[in-house]
């Protein structure tokens, strides 16, 4: 039942003794006792949980120092460079701060909500986890359906941004939780519209299967969905140029302006991780995921490189760009993005009818594929920012009452 | 449909309000409906000091009025000091006053702009940048009288020493380097569509309603009246100098920006010619330690970065002001905020305030 996943095949048929027919497994090595047989499903699903959702707290961990320092570098100043060799321990050194801070719950706050919000902060990123194929047969369970799971699991995320600002009774929060509400729903829009073209060209929802379907990376067959995929998952991340849900400069920290000591600290894990995991959601289904060009480095390597280089871009954005205001936000979501993004399924979806063989295409295929939709994609977007009103023009004063 | 005003606190502890100044504003959603500034949160006294102390010791907390551009305050005080006295510095240390000066306009227009950048939400690496160029000013002002910030380099009758021989080198490279960092902000910024989309038509103002306000500097200039105190009333040596003065147009956020792009230009090109027209000579007249002008009144007046900086002196003969009476630009330029602010969203109010470039210690002295 588990047979492509690698991973657990290895570990489970080399702890399993007994029958092979039941098992699975031809070449079972058998290093515990019959009796314990019911033992190696669990230790080798446990062992695979445990390492990966380390790796991404300890990635996310290490992001947060990496991010820092790049963006000091950015702006011609050195970063954290006190803690360790190159200040590489700095994320140790503001974990055992946050760890021994007085824990504060403000009086206004609502305790049960305000307690718990961080946690269904951090939770969704660790679930999504389970679904990324880190590498060739290595992932904790490829579902049927893992992109919508993904997708439905990531939106959790406005949800507690919603129950931390509204239960600390700060008005700086409650801005920033109208904002999220706002922002991160008609993200959702345009970011799920977006994949529906890669959906149709491999069949599945299935990352795994997705991944097997670029023999062409979906970067250059989806050159429109990757850009609206990149925009509004850095909208739904909450950073720069849409970071207005913790805007530093206008709402001081947004929803967690209250927060302090380690339930801060899982609040900005969470986002630190969520940039991670994004990056690996954008590796899989537009950057051909694990697949590498040189076959002898390992395909988790692969994955890790290109996650790393998403993530770099991610931190170059920020360091580069100022800030939307809210309302040209939105407009962009609703009148670029989500028109784009339609035209894009329309295209897609005749090259699909055009070109596909019992939803199978070629190579050949896929690249005049990208050919056209480069053409698509640049015509669109000069087309609809000249149409669609973006920009100064909504500049406009507002008279109170209206 | 129907909505609850909300009253929010902004300051006197914000990231963005520029030192301790306080806003409450009244919200409905994400609008400003009604707003109410709340000075006095550094108030020091200065204006009372001043009487206590001679007059060259109130050199000292000019400094601490406007600290972004100590050279201009120092430069306003000594020159109402010398309006009483009636006497007028040598012409090399006119010379000097003026570069100190246009140094500390570039210093205090590079902080505007940076932290103008930064409320747009770029995060802090424009800021970062200039703050590199301003660290090399603030080398130039170390070597000119051995303090950054609080520098009380200008004398009555003069300024307080001869500059060292590195000096000179040290600034034509500073120039150089700095023509070159103005182009390149500005290909990073001024054609940025998103710094654009913030702040073109974001508050304006008109003239008309400027000069009511009696608001002058750049914010002034960039509703497109050409109004500037070197010009129009020439202190020290600027009528031997050939320079423009930016205006813009439309006096909203994107005009004040540019407006003070420009002036950092023309501020460049006003210390060249100075570097060029400059002859050795002497600095300081020989005045005693103790100054007693005779009783009488007198107004001095300079451009500084935020708008007319005036010193009006009382003196009855002794050897501390009767009273020193200071014409802040910062505070009389924050006389429209209703006008700016009230009708906009909170992200643009945040933007218009960085664009005034207001000072906290001068607004409350």
């Amino acid at each position: 039942m588990l047979s492509d996943n690698l991973w657990f095949h290895n570990i489970y048929c080399f702890l399993y003794t007994g029958d092979t027919a039941i098992s699975g497994c031809s070449d079972a090595i058998g290093l515990l006792p019959e009796s314990a047989n019911w033992m190696p499903y669990y230790i080798a699903g446990f062992s695979m949980v445990l390492v990966l959702i380390n790796i991404f707290m300890i990635f996310g961990a290490l992001y947060t120092y990496a991010e820092r320092r790049l963006i000091g570098r950015f702006q011609s100043r050195l970063g954290p460079n006190r803690a360790g060799p190159f200040g590489i321990l700095q994320p140790v050194a503001d974990g055992i701060k946050l760890l021994t801070k007085e824990s504060m719950i403000p009086d206004t706050a609502d305790k049960p909500v305000y307690n718990l919000a961080p946690v269904i902060m951090l939770v969704p990123v660790i679930l999504v986890v389970a679904v990324l194929p880190v590498g060739e047969g290595t992932f904790m369970t490829d579902l049927n359906v893992s992109l919508l799971f993904a997708i439905s699991i990531t939106a959790l995320t406005t949800i507690a941004i919603f129950m931390a600002g509204f239960s600390t009774g700060n008005r700086f929060a409650m801005l920033g939780a109208m904002r999220a509400v706002a922002q991160l729903i008609s993200y959702e829009v345009p970011v799920v519209l977006s994949t529906v073209g890669i959906i149709l060209l491999t069949g599945s929802l299935s990352l795994v299967d997705m991944v097997e379907a670029q023999t062409v990376p979906f970067i250059l067959v989806q050159p429109l969905a990757f850009l609206i995929f990149i925009i509004g998952s850095s909208a739904e991340m909450n950073r720069t140029p849409f970071d207005v849900v913790e805007a530093e400069s206008e709402i001081i920290a947004g929803y967690h302006t209250e927060y302090g000591g380690m339930r801060f600290a899982m609040i900005q894990l969470a986002e630190y991780a969520s940039v991670l995991v994004n990056s690996a959601i954008i590796t899989t289904l537009f950057l051909s995921g694990w697949d590498g060009p040189v076959s002898f480095i390992p395909s988790p390597i692969w994955f890790l490189l290109k996650m790393f280089f998403m993530a770099f871009c991610f931190i170059w954005i920020r360091a580069t760009l100022p800030r939307l205001r809210m309302d040209q936000i939105m407009s962009f979501a609703w009148k670029f993005l989500l028109p784009l993004s339609l035209l894009n399924i329309f295209v897609t979806a005749s090259e699909v009818l055009y070109f596909g063989v019992n939803g199978l295409f070629t190579q050949n295929d896929l690249w005049i594929m990208s050919l056209i939709n480069f053409g698509v994609a640049i015509l669109g977007i000069v087309i609809f920012t000249k149409v669609m009103e973006i920009g100064t023009d909504s500049n406009n004063k507002y008279k109170y009452p209206v | 449909m129907t909505s609850e005003l909300m009253t929010v606190n902004f300051g006197p502890q914000h990231p963005s309000t520029h030192g301790v100044f306080r806003l409450r504003i009244t919200l409905d959603g994400e609008t400003v409906v009604a707003l109410e500034p709340i000075f006095g949160y550094l108030h020091r006294g200065s204006e009372k000091l001043a009487e206590e102390r001679t007059f060259t010791q109130v050199i000292t907390l000019t400094d601490r009025m406007d600290y972004t551009s100590a050279m201009t305050n120092n430069q306003a005080y000594v020159l109402s000091c010398e309006k009483l006295m009636e006497v007028r510095a040598p012409v090399r240390a006119q010379y000097l006053r003026v570069i100190s000066a246009e140094l500390s306009r570039i210093a205090s227009h590079l902080i505007g702009t940076g932290f103008l950048i930064n409320d747009l939400g770029a995060f802090i690496t424009p800021l970062m940048y200039c703050f590199r160029e301003r660290e090399r000013i603030l080398d130039l002002f170390e070597m000119l009288c051995g303090a950054r910030i609080t520098l009380t380099y200008m004398r009555v009758g003069g300024v307080f020493q001869e500059t060292p021989s590195e000096f000179w080198p040290a600034l034509e490279s500073f120039l150089t380097d700095m023509e070159y960092r103005l182009d390149e902000y500005e290909s990073l910024l001024t054609e940025n569509e998103i710094l654009l989309s913030r702040t073109k038509g974001v508050s304006p103002i008109t003239t008309d309603q400027a000069l009511n306000a009696s608001i002058t500097g750049p914010i002034l200039r960039s509703t497109g009246l050409n109004w500037d105190l070197r010009v129009v009333d020439p202190y020290e040596i600027y009528n031997r100098l050939k320079f423009e003065i930016p205006i813009g147009e439309n006096g909203d956020n994107f005009d004040r920006y540019l407006v003070r792009i420009n002036e950092m230009r023309q501020s460049i090109s006003i210390i060249k010619q100075c570097i060029e027209q400059i002859e050795p000579g002497e600095i300081r007249l020989d005045l005693p330690f103790l100054i007693r002008p005779d009783s009488g009144e007198a107004y001095g007046r300079v451009e500084s970065p935020k708008g007319e900086l005036g010193f009006y002196l009382i003196s009855d003969g002794s050897i501390s002001p009767y009273r020193c009476k200071v014409r802040p630009p910062s505070l009389i330029n924050l006389t429209l905020l209703d006008e700016m602010l009230v009708g906009w969203k909170v992200a643009d109010m945040i933007v218009t305030l960085g664009s005034l470039d207001f000072n906290m210690g001068e607004v409350d002295r």
